[in-house]
């Protein structure tokens, strides 16, 4: 490992501009790295349910519909059930059924993987317009826990250990993918099948039920994350709410180089630069027009994405369908 | 005692072909079997099927005595059954270590269990004198490395059956004898070995007994003792196919290509072409022969205009050919049949017929102005597809429904079917059975004939005595010597091409 590698040089980056900006001001510093985070969470999630579909050569442009779709059941079964959790489950469930759908699509009938996911957001856009009722309340959303001990850290205690549990869920699911991506046979299987299907097929790995698997758990995952919309972080439900996380996650999954701990990262700084922006807004500070500080951290990411991308290489068998012999 | 392997009457129909049409197959322990046929005879489909990867219509398959499910390959793998695939089942970007252990990973709890891994691998390799590592990166391996390590993955579980879909294809002489003393160790462990090959001798040096697949029947079994090549390849054809290439005189003409000073690197950048002089005459064959990765594959690249060059030019008829531009290279007068036919040879979702025009599909009379004219593109298909003999139900499949052979014969079809004054053929029989190398060789003569100067690379030195006017002997990114074909010593070429001087 390389001392002055690139990505300790961001680390370093990020460490100073944030230790300047706690020298100037402790407490909205804090804050605005606590909202970050929970920006980012969503974004990440979603970021993993496009890497654990690529990894695995199946290209997921339906992870908007999917959050759409899941953060809509996650509050309207809460609002009905009155009980959030009942609508937490719900969620996860249409998530995981809109996976098996792509699958079904992509993996059975080896359709266009790109129509296929186009098919998902249209439906989620669709179904939830049409079902859409104004006026509904759940009881509650996930309050914040406070991890003992650890919330009293300076800084590091709000932004890190003071969240809702889907936060912390969503954190352990992130962590999780990435060790078993890299360290268990499942991990090894996945990105054999996204990289060459036909050695794993040879090697005894059925790739069409990998595939599914894959893709339906990326699907709940998904739903984790339109569920933490709509029961944690905001507590309520709009049309179009999901406001376009779904695709911005895709590009976070290249800069993360399909790297569930890349991803995160990128996520991370989209969430800061966001959390910064709105602060940049209530401050007033600047005479800026808020449109401008609106696209602020989209203009960020792109100046960042453009300087640090390099070259990428995406799993080498992504979008194509596999026939089993086909070696 | 039931045999170790038995195939019962398997079926297998494709859309428009019956590849396997009631095939039967004993194999016996410590018994080689080679399997022999032309490309598309089905060699291919049966053993595939045996390892459960393609599901026969019909028939019986049984490995021990026990009847196997139909595509269930784990199951064929957990009862001893290897198999070494015609192209590499490795995943490119993973180490020799991730690939070996892909499908039954030693675990450490729900992990994998790094260590224990490494040290099967070093066991394993140790056990079959295959010396890998562990760590390596499968793309930075060259291939012969490659075919080491499908071949340890294949023994990796104590392997009663081994199948060896053309696994010398791509091997250097040396290489291929190891794969050889390999093969006969394990049949004197006792292993059951399947090969299947386009190259007699090897089936006369190794197999046991032969058994020879045409248009998806069986058509015979034989044995190494009751024939010789000749008789091997007539059963394969269904006639006698001469092994011996017959050519006259060459008319020596002007030169049409010449390549001077020339200077290029490898893709790991390093310099493999260490300037290169050579001058083709109209109306000859000029071989080049050279041990694989002694720069064949560099020159011929940038010859073709498909490689940066370092220094040097390359002239045309005396006219420079520009660097890095294939296409102009091309409209300058040189027809290339590339090595890589899936690469560089033809796009395989493109039908055979688009395939057959992709160096003039915007040219006369495929197109007019910016309209193509599809009639003329099916004429010259079904045109060509006679002529060369590739076997497809129709010239609208796709070039990657075909086999092998018939793949090539499509590339070769599409490079002579233009008389260009130079033909640049780079291993233009690798792969192909006997009856296309005829075929193949006699088209690279009479190209010859017609006034064409042809450019053979090969790395079957047979290939490039057969042919050849004049013989390039390459070592070392350099042109070590230059012998007319009729003084050239088969002993001393191959000495030269070890890199011995004299």
């Amino acid at each position: 490992m390389k001392l002055l590698s690139k990505r300790n040089g961001y680390f370093l980056i990020a460490f100073l501009a944030t230790l300047f900006f706690y020298t100037r001001d402790g407490d909205i510093t804090t804050s605005v790295y606590a909202t970050g985070t929970a920006f980012a969470l969503p974004l990440a999630l979603a970021a993993m349910v496009g890497i654990m579909c690529e990894r695995t050569g199946i290209v997921n442009i339906g992870i908007e519909g999917t959050m759409l779709l899941s953060a809509f059941v996650a509050f309207f079964v809460s609002s009905l059930t009155q009980n959030i959790m009942i609508g937490l489950f719900a969620a996860i469930l249409t998530g995981s059924i809109m996976g098996l759908l792509l699958a079904l699509m992509a993996v059975s009938w080896r359709m266009d993987q790109i129509i296929a996911g186009t098919i998902l957001n249209i439906l989620a856009t669709g179904l939830t317009s049409f079902l859409y009722v104004q006026g509904k309340t759940i009881p509650n959303v996930f309050q914040a826990i406070e991890v003992p001990g650890l919330s009293k850290i300076p800084f590091f205690g709000p932004v890190l250990f003071i969240h809702g549990p889907l936060t912390f869920l969503g954190l352990a699911v992130i962590l999780t993918l990435y060790v078993a991506i890299y360290h268990t046979p499942w991990g090894l299987r996945s990105r054999a099948v996204g990289e060459h299907p036909s050695s794993a097929d040879t090697a005894g790995v059925s790739v069409a039920r990998l595939r599914y698997i894959n893709v339906t758990i990326a699907g709940a995952i998904g739903a984790l994350a339109g569920a933490y919309l709509s029961l944690e972080l905001v507590g309520s439900f709009e049309r179009g709410f999901t406001a376009g996380k779904g695709f911005t996650a895709l590009a976070l999954m290249i800069f993360g180089r399909w790297n569930p701990l890349g991803a995160l990262g990128a996520a991370l700084f989209f969430g800061l630069a966001q959390a910064y922006a709105n602060q940049l807004m209530i401050d007033q500070v600047v005479n800026i027009p808020s449109q401008f500080t609106a696209a602020l951290p989209y203009i960020m990411t792109i100046v960042v994405l453009t300087i640090s991308a390099g070259k990428v290489r995406p799993p080498a068998a992504e979008g194509q369908p596999y026939e089993k012999g086909q070696a | 005692m039931s045999a170790l392997l038995e195939v019962n009457g398997i079926t297998k129909r494709y859309p428009g072909v019956i590849a396997n049409d009631n095939v039967s197959l004993t194999v016996n322990a410590g018994e080689v079997v080679a399997l022999l046929g032309e490309n598309g005879a089905g060699k291919s489909t049966l053993l595939k099927a045996v390892f459960g990867l393609i599901k026969p219509d019909s028939g019986e398959i049984k490995i021990g005595g026990t009847p196997i499910v139909f595509g269930d390959t784990a199951g064929v793998i957990s009862r001893g059954v290897g198999m070494v695939h015609q192209h590499f089942q490795l995943v490119p970007v993973m180490t020799v270590a991730e690939n070996l252990i892909l499908g039954d990973e030693p675990k450490r709890g729900l992990f994998i269990n790094q260590k224990s891994a490494r040290e099967e691998i070093i066991t394993l390799s140790k056990r079959y004198g295959l010396e890998v590592d562990p760590d390596a990166v499968i793309e930075d391996l060259p291939v012969g490395m490659q075919q080491r390590v499908e071949i340890l993955k294949a023994l990796r579980k104590d392997v009663k059956l081994l199948i060896l879909d053309e696994p010398t294809a791509v091997l250097t002489p040396q290489e291929i004898d190891e794969l050889i003393q390999v093969i006969r160790n394990l049949a004197k462990s006792g292993v059951g070995v399947v090969l299947i090959t386009h190259k007699l001798h090897e089936v006369m040096a190794v197999a046991d007994r032969v058994v020879v697949l045409r248009g998806g029947k069986l058509v015979g079994t034989t044995s190494p003792k009751e024939t010789d090549e000749a008789g091997l390849a007539q059963m394969m054809v269904g006639r006698s196919v001469v092994l011996q290439v017959n050519r006259t005189e060459a008319k020596r003409g002007g030169v049409v290509l010449e390549v001077k000073g020339l200077e290029v690197r490898d893709d790991r950048k390093i310099m493999s072409v260490k300037g290169v002089d050579l001058t083709l005459h109209k109306g000859e064959i000029l071989g080049v022969a050279g041990v694989e990765g002694n720069g064949q594959r560099e020159l011929v690249e940038a010859i073709c205009g498909m490689r940066h060059r370092e220094t040097g030019n390359v002239l045309i008829n005396g006219v420079a050919t520009k660097d890095m531009a294939p296409h102009a290279v091309h409209e300058a007068g040189i027809s290339h049949i590339p090595e890589d036919r899936e690469k560089h040879g033809l796009v395989a979702n493109y039908t055979i017929a688009d395939n057959l025009v992709l160096n003039q599909f915007d040219q006369e009379p495929f197109a007019k102005g910016w309209i193509r004219n599809l009639g003329e593109v099916a004429k010259n298909a079904d045109k060509l597809v006679e002529k060369f003999d590739i076997r497809t139900p129709s010239a609208f499949n796709t070039a990657g429904s075909l086999s092998g052979g018939n793949k090539q014969k499509v590339v070769v079809a599409r490079e002579l079917s233009e008389e260009l004054p130079v033909l640049v053929a780079a291993q233009p029989t690798r792969g192909v059975d006997v009856g296309s190398i005829e075929f193949i060789h006699n088209q690279l003569i009479s190209a010859r004939d017609n006034g064409a100067g042809v450019l053979l690379v090969s790395a079957e030195l047979d290939e490039i005595l057969s042919l050849s006017d004049r013989i390039a002997v390459m070592s070392d990114g350099k042109i070590v010597a230059i012998v007319e074909s009729k003084d050239a010593d088969r002993n001393y070429i191959g000495r030269l091409m070890a890199g011995l001087k004299e």
